[in-house]
């Protein structure tokens, strides 16, 4: 076992620790914050099953960002699908055997980097190009992008030039799951990709980020349009009222 | 009358996004409540030395008690989505009224008191000291939000700068930098029971002249009953509909509505004000305090109904918050809800808003009109931000978009609606709501209601429009004054139900 190799692991066991940590630690947060009033941005569903599908237009086809800008719809939803299809095919690395539809997404996740790619690319240029979003952009904007471009071509360069042993990588990823350890392979693109990676994982639960989990907690989305038929109450305002009647 | 001592901007057939100029409007600052309304709001009238702990400190009470603070504090991307969908910034091009560079006046300082990156590393995330003059910054242009909600529609994460504004007027409220005009209302409504501060027997007056003028007019002995106990329904309305033009107009209607359906009404001279300015610097207590009068006016008059009269953000406070206010709704499992619940007809919705209350007259056929009446008018309807995108009317979502238009086009022949992005959920403020409603903030009024302003005047070009129909007291207030700028004739604006009178037959 190399030195780099321990490097690597802890590293990850590290990261892991706190993307699941810090998001578990978020989530918990966002969900004991109280939402004393009903404020659904209208016309909102009636009932919970409407919530249901308003949040899955909302996390699934970005429904409203596409009726604000197209451009950064196209460019937003291009990154988010690749991402997800990227990350589909990265789960065969972290099963033995694959399931059917990891195996089925494999070509598509190998070209949707470059998707993710594109995506990135056109929101960074918006973020020089249109001056109301370059006077709102703050520095770790900008390295966010840069991050998220260099997992990318990393990626790219490993799939499509310089090939790593794969068979290696997964007996290193699959021994940290199983905690029986195997040497990593010690490749330039590998490890810088990792690496990033890592670094992602790391800064996740106190960036921007947090978008992820804190949509499904956004009350104007995720809140029924049913002031008159229910009646909403927070604990804290619950309490206010037995004191002052 | 004096020139405006700012540039009116120029009508285009398009509300263009214009090329930011940052500081143009950091020159504007509402004036700032004296001791008088703060000491009875229970709040300081001047920085103290601890000011800056007492922000913090209320900062972080609120972003435990609301978890959308909690969450649009963290999520926003910047992603600029929303950054040319402000009527502010279209009007004004000041950055700092981008929905999003308004939120982060606050996020640069949620940063750096209570995140590890902005403890860490300020400059990175951009992450601010709160300064005086961060403060300063955050009282002009948390007075140059009207908290209309535009932006909340096109965010992706559904981030509403309304949250962020009223969380920053109360942290400022906190520290002694209220707002005069919004807080000395707040005293008014709750020392003498309406915004106007018109004492009861003004308002009998008032009402008695007013049944005079009916009668004359139409013949008809229409009354305008005031505190009768036993009363079936109790309107409540924005006190501006006593005693302002053309907000007065749309009251005769509603009370030739009742007496067309029979009914027996009331108003109240204790909950003689619909409107809640207590919504405008978030505070919950205070908001509930004036609510609570309608409560107590419905219990000691023995209402079965409670029916709201044309106000914008008195309709999202009472359709979205009484029930949780003051238990003015249904459902309700405690003692508090169910004392009044008892009380309340559940045949219908409670409130109910006196749109829904006429169009439902109309679709049972009670009501009977001579449309031709209304031949001298080529109408456009306004939706009202508080409407829009904080309430809704009837069964449906979109109700609050209908309704109106519905009885607009039964009691007149000539309606176009204005181009579809400036309407409906996408409808542009008026530029005067939020607590804007005051001369010290004209500038910011005028610039801001450009966006309607243009596409108003191209129905007016194109279809010969001449009357702006709408359903807020505030909204007819700000258009009475700003319409004049942008060569318009002030009194082209008016109520939906001051079309209803002058359509409606009476016996």
């Amino acid at each position: 076992m190399t030195s780099l190799t321990l490097f690597y692991i802890g590293l990850y066991y590290f990261a892991a620790l706190v993307l699941i940590g810090g998001l578990a630690y978020r989530i918990v947060e966002y969900s004991r914050t109280p939402a004393p009033l009903k404020i659904p941005t209208t016309p909102a569903p009636t009932t919970h099953l409407g919530v249901a599908a308003r949040m899955a237009r909302e996390v699934v086809l970005f429904e409203s960002l596409f009726k604000s800008n197209k451009w950064i719809w196209v460019f937003g939803w291009l990154f988010h699908v690749g991402l997800a299809l990227v990350l589909a095919r990265h789960v065969r690395y972290f099963q033995e055997p694959v399931w059917f539809w990891v195996e089925f997404v494999q070509p598509f996740g190998k070209y949707a980097s470059f998707m993710m790619l594109a995506g990135l690319a056109g929101l960074w240029a918006r973020r020089f190009l249109v001056d109301r979003v370059r006077y709102i952009s703050t520095p770790s904007d900008h390295l966010m992008l840069a991050l998220l471009i260099a997992i990318g071509l990393t990626g790219v360069v490993m799939s499509f030039v310089s090939h790593t042993d794969i068979i290696a990588l997964k007996a290193f990823a699959l021994g940290l799951m199983t905690f029986d350890w195997q040497p990593l392979p010690a490749d330039g693109p590998l490890l810088a990709h990792l690496f990033l990676v890592a670094l992602l994982m790391i800064i996740f639960p106190v960036s921007k980020l947090l978008h992820a989990p804190g949509i499904f907690f956004s009350p104007t989305r995720n809140q029924a349009d049913n002031p008159r038929e229910t009646r909403h109450i927070a604990p804290w305002a619950a309490a206010l009222e037995r004191d002052n009647g | 009358m004096a020139g405006p001592e700012f540039e009116v901007p120029t009508l285009t057939e398009y509300t263009d996004v214009p090329k930011i100029k940052p500081g143009a409007m950091a020159h504007v600052k509402s004036f700032v409540a004296p001791q008088g309304p703060q000491d009875f709001l229970g709040y300081p009238f001047k920085l103290g030395e601890d000011w800056k702990e007492r922000a913090i400190d209320k900062m972080g009470d609120l972003l435990g008690k609301y978890r959308s603070l909690r969450v649009f504090m963290d999520a926003c991307v910047h992603c600029g989505a929303c950054t040319d969908k402000c009527h502010y910034f279209l009007g004004t091009a000041d950055p700092n009224n981008m929905p999003v560079a308004r939120q982060e006046l606050m996020r640069k300082v949620y940063r750096r008191y209570f995140t590890l990156p902005g403890k860490i590393a300020p400059w990175l995330v951009g992450a601010a000291d709160l300064t005086e003059d961060v403060l300063n910054q955050w009282y002009n242009y948390y007075h140059q939000c009207s908290e209309c909600r535009r932006c909340s529609v096109y965010c992706p994460y559904g981030i509403d700068t309304a949250e962020v504004t009223m969380a920053g007027r109360e942290i400022l409220n906190h520290v002694g930098m209220g707002q005069k005009y919004s807080n000395e209302i707040l005293v008014k409504v709750q020392k003498i029971g309406n915004n106007l501060g018109l004492p009861g027997p003004a308002l009998e007056d008032t009402l008695l002249g007013l049944e005079e003028d009916m009668e004359a007019d139409t013949g008809v002995p229409v009354k305008m009953p005031l505190d009768v106990a036993g009363a079936e329904i109790l309107l409540v309305t924005p006190s501006a509909d006593f005693f302002s033009e053309p907000h007065v107009d749309s009251l005769i209607g509603y009370a030739k509505v009742f007496h067309a359906a029979g009914a027996s009404w009331t108003l109240s001279s204790k909950a003689s004000e619909a409107g809640n300015f207590g919504l405008f610097s978030g505070n919950y207590e205070t908001m509930r305090k004036v609510a609570m009068r309608i409560r107590d006016a419905a219990l000691e008059l023995g209402v079965k109904r409670i029916i709201v009269g044309e106000c914008g953000h008195a309709w999202r406070v009472a359709y979205s918050f009484w029930n949780t206010l003051t238990g003015i709704g249904f459902d309700g499992k405690d003692p508090f809800s169910i004392e009044l619940q008892q009380q309340l007809d559940p045949r219908y919705p409670q409130p109910m808003h006196i749109c829904e209350y006429t169009w439902d007259l109309i679709q049972k056929g009670v009501l009977k009109f001579d449309k031709s009446l209304n031949d001298d008018r080529v109408i456009t309807y306004h939706d009202s931000c508080n409407v829009s995108r904080g309430s809704r009317m009837g069964d449906e979502p979109g109700g609050q978009f209908e309704i109106p238009r519905n009885i607009i086009k039964a009691v007149a022949n000539n309606f176009h609606d204005m181009a579809g992005e400036t309407i409906r959920e996408g409808t542009f403020c008026c530029g005067g709501g939020g607590g804007l409603l005051t001369d010290d903030l004209i500038e910011v009024r005028v610039k801001g209601a450009l966006p309607r302003m243009n596409a108003y005047n191209n129905v007016v070009q194109k279809d010969k429009v001449n009357f702006l129909a709408l359903i807020c007291a505030i909204c007819k207030a700000q258009f009475t004054k700003v319409l004049p700028y942008y060569g318009f004739d002030r009194g082209s604006v008016g109520g939906v139900h001051q079309l209803v009178s002058t359509a409606i037959k009476l016996d």
